[in-house]
């Protein structure tokens, strides 16, 4: 968790070193601190959203180009465009579609940022790659193994989107900026004369323009839009109808189509039968979740129950909760007190409750049993 | 030490041209419309390179006309040919001919002017070693409403090259203007328009060691074209403005070293390609030649790394000191499928694994053989990685 622990993960100097540049603010100050540290840094944009043909037009990926001649680095675009879409774009439609709420930054990370990068860093002879996330690995002094944690700069921290890393790829990962708040990022990057000091922040999703989720899903998956379904209450009394499952998101207020004199939040989605359940404040709340698909960031689940901070969502503060390890995979989360507006698709990433910096392992929050029909799925 | 093995996307200037050019730059620095001493003398310097570069094609200098490079050339052509052609009281617009596998520089002009209802555009297919389906190409000569066949001489992705005398012979005997884009070609291969009966020949400097931004269009005696530019007396008020003088004397003295050295070419760069082209199969397994090889540009390999993604590998090398290219590569740099490996069959999984190797000036053996242990060590890589 020390400083000194990150500067033993840091590159050697003159070691060839892949940086991943979006074009951005943080990752061009990644590059410079790879340069800096005395690496021979690669900036590599990976070219992601966006057809093929669209390509010749990228505004980031002339930006990271920039800074990267600026800092004298060697630069190469990487073509992924075709692979995000099947591996990230179709399945947050496909998501959307079976009801759950996705969050396709973190297969992003994993899949792109670190196992087709780190792969292709292989082909250049690189065994490390630099990113400009927030957040920090460091070595457990008791196990030897290597420990996910957050950024020093919690308002910034990432470590929630990095929670699949395995040990392998903490070991040639390399985040230069956990130690360091936006604004000191920012005035190094001023300092540094970087073009992108200034850059604004990205926040939506990259292939969502305008939040326009829906637009999105209905561009992938053009059946959408032939199904809409009812819109009901928690007793099941129809309230009105609805365009399509892939409109709603549990805990959603806005958009439901309704005039009611009460506050309405969607509690439950049915992607069967495509009912969309909406109730009061009070049907957000719950006791407990199992998450699935879970990965481990020390390789192997731990012995027995663990108390941890259990993150539901990006912007979620963090619920104590006891984790029970489930066979194949799953977890029971039991909540110390009710979560609101759990959603099923989002990732669920467990933080060790004696030392919350540190990231457990996470996954995949699984689909609650539909109200009254007790099926569970 | 850095090997250059992309000689298709430019070459470097030779030493005769930069002198060439310098005097120019550096003494000589007359507008060659002035009538005065100055002007005389940058005129006489236009004019000795117009027959350079008319002695090189087999054409006179009357019939040569500078311009900004083959893209403006060939956008000359199409526009000028098929916008003088076209009868605004006709039920439709002239037809051009072109092939699939057109550089960019043809295949967009014809498509805006096909999108603007102002031409026709048959596109002749190509078979699986990039040779143009000839009976294709007669049926659509024959149709009465063709007014151009525009094709390229030698690709510059596969460097297939066409047997334009024979398809030349086919024009004229259907009555349509042929115009050649030759780029690729000039400076490689012979290229002469006394052999091959063409109309419009397009070609630029920087393919044949000269600078770019300077290129030459032929327009045999008979054709006409309306003025690329309006707005002055140069190049018999057929393009206007003052003339890039240092860039027309750099094309002439590239042309004259092409005319002086074209046998020697073939046979060098035709040696070092082949010693690539071996020591590749050698070294590397499952490769697969594209473009039929009896009829290649003498200086491009283009082959296909089967199952590993030219992408990573043309970064790699380059990493390591090596310059080559797919052939396609968008301004990012980013490598999409080539439409030309595509016209020729290929998936656009293959065409992404396709590497254009082309030497040419200052490549050696020893270069060669570097580059061939290179591209072995990375086609595996790549293949690990692509299998991971």
């Amino acid at each position: 968790m020390s400083a000194a622990g990150e500067q033993e993960h840091a590159p050697k100097a003159g070691e060839r070193v892949v940086v991943a540049m979006s074009g951005g603010v943080d990752s061009s100050l990644a590059a410079a601190m790879a340069v800096e540290h005395g690496c021979e840094a690669i900036g590599v944009t990976m070219q992601l959203a966006g057809s093929s043909s669209r390509c010749c037009s990228l505004a980031d990926a002339d930006d990271a180009r920039r800074v990267a001649d600026d800092l004298g680095v060697r630069f190469f675009v990487a073509n992924y465009a075709d692979q995000f879409r099947k591996e990230v774009i179709e399945t947050f439609a496909d998501d959307y579609l079976a009801g759950r709420t996705p969050i396709p930054c973190v297969a992003c990370n994993k899949r792109f940022k670190f196992d087709h990068l780190l792969e292709r860093a292989k082909v250049f002879g690189a065994e490390r790659v630099a990113t400009g996330h927030y957040a920090r690995i460091d070595r457990d002094p008791q196990t030897g193994r290597l420990r996910l944690l957050r950024a020093r700069d919690r308002h910034k921290d990432q470590s929630y989107f990095l929670f699949q890393l395995d040990q392998d790829q903490l070991e040639r990962a390399w985040f230069p900026l956990g130690d360091m708040t936006k604004d000191q990022v920012r005035e190094r990057a001023r300092g540094l004369g970087l073009v992108t000091a200034e850059k604004p922040e990205s926040q939506e999703i990259c292939f969502v323009p305008d939040g326009r989720y829906a637009d999105v899903v209905e561009q992938v998956r053009p059946e959408a839009r032939e199904r809409g379904g009812d819109l009901v209450d928690v007793e099941g009394r129809v309230l009105g109808q609805h365009p399509g499952v892939h409109h709603f998101t549990i805990g959603q207020r806005h958009g439901l189509g309704i005039a009611t004199g009460r506050k309405l939040y969607v509690s439950h989605i049915d992607p069967e039968t495509r009912r969309v359940t909406v109730g009061d404040a009070s049907g957000l709340e719950t006791p407990e979740a199992r998450v699935d698909r879970v990965h481990w960031v020390a390789g192997l689940p731990p012995a027995g129950p663990v108390r941890a901070v259990v993150q539901v969502r990006h912007r979620h503060a963090g619920a104590l909760a006891r984790l029970d390890v489930l066979p194949g995979r799953s977890v029971r989360v039991v909540f110390e007190e009710n979560v609101r507006a759990v959603a099923p698709g989002q990732a669920a990433v467990f933080f060790d409750a004696d030392d919350p910096d540190v990231v457990l392992g996470g996954g995949w929050i699984a689909r609650s049993p539909s109200p009254g029909s007790g099926a569970a799925r | 030490m850095r090997i250059y093995l992309d000689h298709n996307a430019t070459t470097p200037l030779r030493e005769e041209v930069v002198d060439a050019m310098v005097a120019v730059l550096r003494n000589e620095f007359g507008n060659p419309s002035s009538t005065h001493a100055e002007g005389a003398t940058a005129r006489r310097r236009v004019e000795d390179a117009r027959a350079e570069v008319a002695a090189l094609l087999g054409v006179t200098p009357d019939e040569v006309f500078f311009t900004g490079g083959a893209t403006e050339s060939n956008n000359a052509v199409l526009h000028g040919v098929l916008t003088a052609d076209h009868d605004p009281h006709a039920d439709a617009p002239p037809r051009v001919v072109i092939s699939e596998v057109e550089h960019p520089s043809v295949l967009e002009p014809c498509q805006i002017l096909e999108d603007a209802g102002r031409a026709r555009v048959s596109r002749i297919a190509v078979d699986t070693d990039g040779r143009i389906d000839r009976d294709a190409l007669r049926g659509a000569l024959a149709l009465p409403d063709t007014a151009l066949v525009s094709l390229v001489w030698a690709n510059n992705e596969t460097g297939v090259v066409l047997p334009m005398a024979e398809i030349a012979s086919d024009a004229a005997a259907a009555g349509v203007p042929l115009h050649v884009d030759a780029t690729q070609g000039v400076g490689k291969i012979p290229i002469d328009l006394r052999e091959v009966q063409a109309d419009f020949l397009s070609c630029s400097a920087h393919k044949l060691g000269g600078p770019k931004g300077t290129g030459a269009l032929v327009v045999r005696a008979g054709r006409s074209l309306p003025p690329l530019l309006a707005g002055g007396p140069q190049e018999r008020r057929r393009r206007g403005g003052t003339e890039n003088v240092a860039g027309i004397v750099g094309l002439g003295v590239a042309c004259r070293l092409a005319r002086e050295e074209l046998e020697e070419r073939g046979r060098r760069y035709s040696a070092l390609r082949d010693r690539l082209w071996s020591g590749m199969q050698k070294r590397i397994p499952d490769l697969r030649r594209n473009g039929a090889p009896e009829s290649v540009l003498p200086n491009t390999l283009n082959v296909e790394i089967c199952g590993a993604p030219g992408e990573v590998i043309l970064q790699a090398l380059d990493l390591e000191g090596v310059a080559a290219s797919a052939g396609a590569a968008c301004h990012s740099g980013a490598i999409s499928p080539s439409h030309v490996l595509t016209a020729m069959g290929r998936t656009p999984e293959q065409a992404r694994s396709a590497l254009r190797l082309s030497v040419g000036h200052g490549v050696d053996e020893a270069q060669v053989d570097h580059a061939v242990s290179l591209l072995a060590e990375l086609a595996e890589r790549a293949r690990k990685m692509e299998a991971s």
